[in-house]
């Protein structure tokens, strides 16, 4: 932070003379408030970072960079034969956080783990409605009320999970941001003192920062958790400086006044990577967005017209305009980073000429359809209106007349999903848990259809495929299960698979020990600032 | 006066009553869910949204949901926020400060120098002094805002580095808020440096935030001056040979005051309206920004709270405006 003028720098000079002598902070320019700092109760990226990433740990949590679960809270587990049954083995001696407000007097055991998941599955768990309107909004959609039979302490450092069937990502959801482990003590306080609500608030957890306090819409402090039972975190204290505007964070980051800022405008990155005061770290996102053609209905029930539409897509333009290249095409319905990616499936490229006659062939003619454009920019699709666009003339070129529908954001979520939806509808998936499942059988499976299943596509093939890839625990063999479902989906294609957006994080080039997760969490126990 | 400001009070009664149904209908007006909106792109089952719809009481009819609405009110109770699930009242107190010190700058910028400004075209009516301040001001009242201060951000914090980027004081000073006024807590805080780093972090949004005030109240004073100066009883003081200062001061601005202060009534309705883009440019966590975040995550007790108590405000503000206006000119009050 370096001011030139006089009376700034005068203005200023105590605040240099802080950031001198205080100790290591490190600054996240984030990209928008916490909703609340009790992971269970949400689904957004922007609150996992501030409450479960910082202050929570989970049984097992993904090993930094990648999607691979490994132990975390559960030292070691164990899986029974019919995979119905897990038991964890807990982490001896792990310490909850000492704050202002709370004092534990106990380590971790198997009460605070059957609490944290118990309070999300169980409508009789005084906890399961500690707020009004508390909704478990992720619990509910990994299927956690209807997988899980039961959730048990079997001694102080043991605990057994009962599932109704043998569901191959369990690990995986289990660590995912909404199944932290809270303190059940500090629960109990607060219930005692009539303050529940508190949980949601001021959060306890055994994680690598402590919460010191937050500002509402401006600042979230945390410290150095002194106790912490995994590697000590190089820095001293962590700040949340929320920052909504995208160009303003850059300004800050190039001021000096954050060390790290997400979701960069596009087209600010290329001036970032010039300024030699910073740098760019760049990966595949665990993303795909997509247009699903609605299968039930005529045309699109054949498969031959869809493919014929998906080689008059031009992605390669989609991704130039909307992401300055800021994004890869997309052939399959898993992002390339995934596991169990398919490369050798060949893309419908695009062709005008043979689409045409595609179309031809299957006798369509004089076609008329609406395209869906998504009213918000996603990750996965920075302008959906801009790509409808592109496919728009596109598809004129190829004789479809194509008329462009929105609707504001909810409701467009709603209306998309009805099986009598006319149109194909653009949207887009950000991966969970890095589990393929999540994917295919979320997004195409026929159970999701009317739901998530967007194309409402049925295919008894593709289905069984992935139901058995689900409660298959071989990794290997699911690796085939899933590369097999990849091929039956390029062949029906249900969707017009259009890009995986890069995820881009700038920061100041004095930041070290910073890994990108694929998941698009910021998590900082690992960061480090070098003079 | 009592009775003048008694009939005042009355008619704020039903405004009142009325803002509270149009605050409470117009956002179920509008497309979207809030319930829906909790899962994001991840489908929720009827069964589950019937179940939150009811619990939230969204399912009931809209007339009981109202009444029941408006009884909180009276007694205080604004409801909680359906996603943050903390009460409003609560979370307007914190934040509401920050936008009363934020515009109560950029009122002060815009009076103490719009009305000066507005005098001078005045007096050199058809100058080049005249054309030009009122050629500024136009372009100040076109001023697209989130552009204007993208750009003092870029010219005096990236470029010239004289300010700090955004916030509302530097991160290496904490302490905890007692009045919610920065610059008062900056002070009452004892920490060296910590009230300049506020004054440094309010300089930029409020010349943004006063930009469009500054130039309607210039070009409002210029306006009622010149009517004001044409006046008989001017020439008469000019001509029993008072100084033009005083002609100027004493005579003139007095009596061309009265439409300047209504306009500056009327701006603190525009302000916080403004406040919501400075806000949100400055990362200012004030009411503005937290109720457009409210908006697209309809979040309906935070929108129609909010509404509520910013109408509220207003009115009171009004009511303040027109005893000032009694104040000046006693046949108003009739």
């Amino acid at each position: 932070m370096k001011y030139k003028f006089g009376f700034a720098a005068a203005l200023l000079a105590a605040s240099f003379l802080s950031t001198a002598a205080s100790a290591k902070t490190f600054v996240f320019c984030s990209e928008g408030s916490p909703e609340g700092f009790d992971p269970g109760l949400y689904t957004a990226g922007t609150t996992f970072d501030a409450s479960a990433h910082p202050v929570y740990n989970r049984l097992l949590e993904f090993e930094p960079g990648t999607t691979k679960p490994v132990a975390a809270l559960a030292e070691s587990w164990t899986v029974s034969p019919d995979g119905k049954e897990y038991v964890f083995k807990l982490r001896k001696g792990v310490k909850f956080q000492t704050t202002d407000f709370f004092k534990p007097t106990r380590t971790l055991t198997a009460d605070d783990v059957v609490f944290s998941i118990d309070r999300q599955i169980n409508k009789n768990n005084p906890w399961n409605q500690y707020v009004p309107g508390t909704s478990w909004e992720y619990a509910a959609g990994m299927g956690f009320p209807e997988l899980i039979k039961s959730v048990e302490k079997v001694d102080d450092l043991t605990v057994k999970f009962v599932l109704n069937r043998p569901e191959a990502p369990f690990l995986a959801n289990l660590a995912m941001p909404f199944a932290s482990i809270m303190s059940k003590e500090y629960a109990d306080s607060l219930d005692k003192a009539g303050k529940k609500e508190q949980l949601n608030q001021m959060p306890v957890g055994t994680g690598p920062f402590t919460f010191i306090g937050y500002q509402q819409d401006a600042v979230i402090r945390y410290q150095k958790n002194a106790d912490y039972w995994g590697k000590a975190p190089k820095i001293d204290d962590l700040v949340f400086a929320i920052t909504t505007d995208a160009a303003v964070r850059y300004q800050k980051l190039k001021a000096g006044e954050c060390h790290l800022m997400p979701y960069p405008n596009a087209a600010d990155v290329k001036s970032m990577k010039s300024d030699s005061n910073l740098k760019v770290m760049e990966q595949e996102g665990l993303n795909v967005a997509y247009l699903a053609y609605n299968t039930t209905q005529a045309p699109f029930d054949k498969p031959e017209v869809r493919k014929a539409l998906n080689k008059a897509i031009n992605k390669k333009a989609i991704v130039d305009a909307v992401f300055q290249g800021m994004a890869t095409p997309a052939k399959n319905p898993i992002p390339p980073t995934m596991w169990s990616y398919n490369d050798k499936v060949e893309d419908d490229t695009y062709d005008l000429d043979a689409a045409k006659k595609m179309l031809a062939d299957a006798g369509v003619k004089d076609l008329s359809m609406k395209v869906w454009a998504m009213p918000v920019s996603r990750p996965y699709m920075l302008n959906a209106r801009r790509a409808a666009e592109i496919i728009q003339d596109d598809f004129a070129k190829i004789g479809v007349k194509v008329e462009i529908v929105s609707y504001e954001w909810a409701e467009y979520l709603q209306r998309s999903k009805a099986k009598d939806r006319d149109g194909a509808a653009m949207l887009g998936w950000t991966g969970d848990n890095g589990d393929p499942d999540n994917f295919l059988d979320t997004l195409l499976g026929c159970d999701a259809v009317g739901g998530n299943n967007r194309a409402q596509w049925c295919n008894k093939e593709f289905d069984e495929l992935v139901k058995k890839a689900k409660v298959t625990s071989d990794q290997a063999e699911r690796t085939k299960l899933y590369e097999q479902a990849q091929v039956v989906f390029k062949r029906e294609a249900p969707w017009a698979t259009l890009d995986h957006s890069l995820s881009i994080v700038p920061m100041r080039k004095e930041v070290t020990g910073f890994v990108q997760s694929p998941l698009g969490d910021f998590t900082f126990e690992n960061v480090d600032i070098t003079e | 006066m009592f009775g003048f400001l008694l009939r005042r009070l009355a008619v704020l009664i039903p405004t009142f009553i009325g803002v509270s149904i149009i605050a409470f209908a117009f956002i179920r007006l509008l497309p979207g869910d809030p319930v829906a909106l909790l899962s994001g792109e991840r489908v929720m089952s009827p069964e589950r949204h019937a179940q939150i719809s009811a619990q939230l009481g969204l399912d009931r009819p809209m007339i009981v949901q109202y009444l029941d609405y408006l009884g909180g009110v009276l007694q205080g109770d604004f409801g909680s926020s359906i996603v943050s699930k903390t009460p409003i009242l609560t979370q307007f107190m914190a934040l509401f400060p920050a936008t009363v010190e934020l515009s109560f700058c950029a009122i002060l910028i815009a009076v103490v120098i719009g009305i000066p400004a507005g005098v001078i075209a005045a007096i050199k009516r058809g100058s080049a002094i005249d054309q030009s301040m009122m050629g500024i001001a136009l372009v100040g009242y076109s001023m697209p805002i989130f552009w204007w201060g993208l750009l003092l951000i870029i010219l005096f914090s990236g470029i010239l580095q004289w300010t700090p980027v955004s916030g509302r004081i530097s991160l290496m000073y904490f302490f905890k808020p007692v009045t919610g006024f920065m610059l008062i807590d900056a002070l009452l805080s004892g920490q060296k440096g910590a009230f300049s780093s506020a004054v440094s972090h309010l300089i930029l949004p409020s010349i943004v935030l006063a930009t469009i005030p500054l130039a309607v109240i210039a070009r409002q004073t210029r306006s009622a001056m010149l009517e004001v100066l044409s006046e008989d009883y001017i020439r008469t003081a000019r001509a029993k040979g008072l100084s033009p200062f005083r002609v100027v001061s004493l005579h003139a601005l007095r009596n061309a005051m009265i439409p300047v202060i209504t306009t500056i009534g009327l701006q603190i309705g525009v302000m916080l309206a403004g406040a919501i883009l400075t806000e949100t440019i400055f990362s200012w966590p004030g009411i503005g920004k937290w109720m457009v975040d409210s908006v697209f995550r309809r979040d309906y007790p935070v929108i129609q709270g909010g509404l509520l108590l910013i109408a509220g405000i207003i009115m009171v503000v009004n009511l303040i405006v027109d005893v000032l206006y009694g104040l000046i000119n006693p046949r108003i009050r009739h």
